[in-house]
């Protein structure tokens, strides 16, 4: 279980990081916490030249939170986001999800942004992020893009973020207050990645509804939403329920996946209404 | 690949060595400095046994390379001892207790369960088991394992108390 050999770089800016992976093209990765990269490099199943680790880079740390939007930096842990008190307040989904990730020991290593960037249907965090509408800015040779998370995602780890570019910061619209939540996750055992996960608004702002680990890339349904928004949670189950492509694993057969999809979905939908105010 | 110049602090100790940066942080400590209280369990990042306190979390050494530990302040079992050389409160109580049957577990479950009680020093019993939720015991051993760390955690604050 030792990796192949590679250089080791710990930029200190953005700037040298960029150039790091333009002058080693596709011999060179970066790492964030590393706990989906270094297994992968140990079953040699990754392979690079040159890791670039960006725990050296100061801006791409720390939460902001805004009247209307919050900032989350890509290096960002899973410990953190579950233990800032502001952000569980603000958006109370986040910590929910963020417990369900992992065990201890990897939430306090695993970041939001190599969760969101790594493009691993088994992710958590982009079926979230696409629930709560969040944008993602990439950084790379040419500048600065933002790209919305329902657009990220091609196939499972194909994004729209190109090898030069480097995810920094998470952009989420505040969820409208009253706004009920769940995020519901079926999993094998502590550690696993989900059977089948679902997360879940409801509120004044309307409702919003995205699956993981169902498809090779999260779903994100616009029509389940509109149909919970509009009263219709049979409607809202349906609609979510035809837009997975689940297949079959060492989780199970298509047609078990597809049934805990609705167990799970029909769980966050029920604790969602019961917590939306009013 | 050449070897890199690393230098961390481990059990107080400011350490240095050389080493390929694709050498794990487990393999460091055990064959670079002679650590061998973090056990090499399942070497996937499922079992916990490897676990050490790196500059104040707690984290699985065998899923982290050393280059990414240069600088870093580790802690591991050894380090957990009273400064006389006597067990620590919590590692009395898994004695007590008999939290540990072969003992393999039994380092990463106390370096665990220290940085636990340091973040929650009055858990409830769910508070434990989820904490240790990264920690495997292959003898089945949790209930005394988690009957250990919650009384540390009773004698702990006891203590607090009577010192106040």
């Amino acid at each position: 279980m030792i990796p192949a050999g590679f250089e080791y770089h710990r930029p200190t800016d953005m700037a040298s990081a960029i150039g790091l992976l333009q002058a080693h093209g596709d011999e060179a990765r970066v790492v964030a916490g590393g706990h989906s990269l270094i297994p992968m490099m140990k079953l040699r199943m990754a392979s690079l030249s040159h890791l670039v680790d960006l725990q050296g880079i100061a801006e791409l740390r720390g939460i902001e939170l805004g009247a209307d939007v919050i900032r989350i930096g890509a290096m960002t842990t899973q410990n953190e986001l579950i233990t800032h008190e502001g952000l569980a307040q603000a958006v109370p989904i986040l910590r929910e999800a963020a417990l369900q990730i992992a065990d201890p020991q990897v939430r306090y290593v695993g970041t939001i942004g190599g969760n969101v960037a790594n493009g691993d249907p088994g992710n958590d965090m982009p079926g979230l992020m696409q629930c709560l509408d969040a944008s993602y800015e990439v950084v790379g040779p040419d500048g600065t893009r933002t790209i919305a998370a329902r657009e990220f995602y091609d196939s499972a780890y194909f994004t729209a973020r190109s090898d030069e570019e480097i995810l920094t910061r998470i952009t989420l619209p505040c969820p409208a207050a009253g706004t009920g939540y769940a995020y519901e996750k079926q999993k094998r055992k502590i550690g696993d990645y989900a059977t089948a996960a679902a997360a879940v608004l409801f509120g004044p702002g309307g409702a919003s509804i995205a699956m993981t680990n169902l498809a090779d890339t999260p779903v994100w349904s616009a029509e389940a939403g509109a149909a919970l928004a509009a009263g219709d949670t049979e409607g809202a189950v349906s609609a979510a329920l035809a837009a997975i492509d689940p297949q079959e694993d060492m989780r199970g057969p298509i047609e078990f996946k597809k049934h805990v999809a609705g167990v799970v979905l029909r769980r966050a939908i029920d604790r969602a209404l019961s917590r939306a105010a009013g | 690949m050449s070897k890199m110049h690393v230098k961390l602090k481990v059990n107080g100790d400011e350490v240095e060595g050389l080493a390929e940066p694709r050498t794990l942080l487990i393999h460091f400590l055990r064959e670079n400095l002679k650590v061998t209280g973090p056990h090499v369990g399942c070497e996937t990042s499922h079992c916990g046994a490897c676990t050490v306190d790196m500059d104040g979390k707690s984290v699985k050494s065998c899923t982290v390379f050393v280059a990414q530990a240069q600088g870093a302040d580790v802690t591991t079992v050894e380090g957990l001892v009273n400064p006389d050389g006597s067990l620590s409160v919590l590692q009395e109580m898994f004695r007590e207790h008999h939290g540990l049957q072969c003992g393999f577990c039994t380092p990463g479950m106390i370096t665990r369960a220290h940085r636990l009680l340091q973040e929650n020093p009055t858990p409830t019993e769910e508070d434990v088991r989820f904490g240790m939720a990264g920690n495997l015991c292959r003898c089945t051993g949790y209930q005394n394992i988690v009957k250990a760390i919650l009384a540390a955690a009773e004698i702990n604050n006891a203590q607090k108390e009577a010192a106040e």
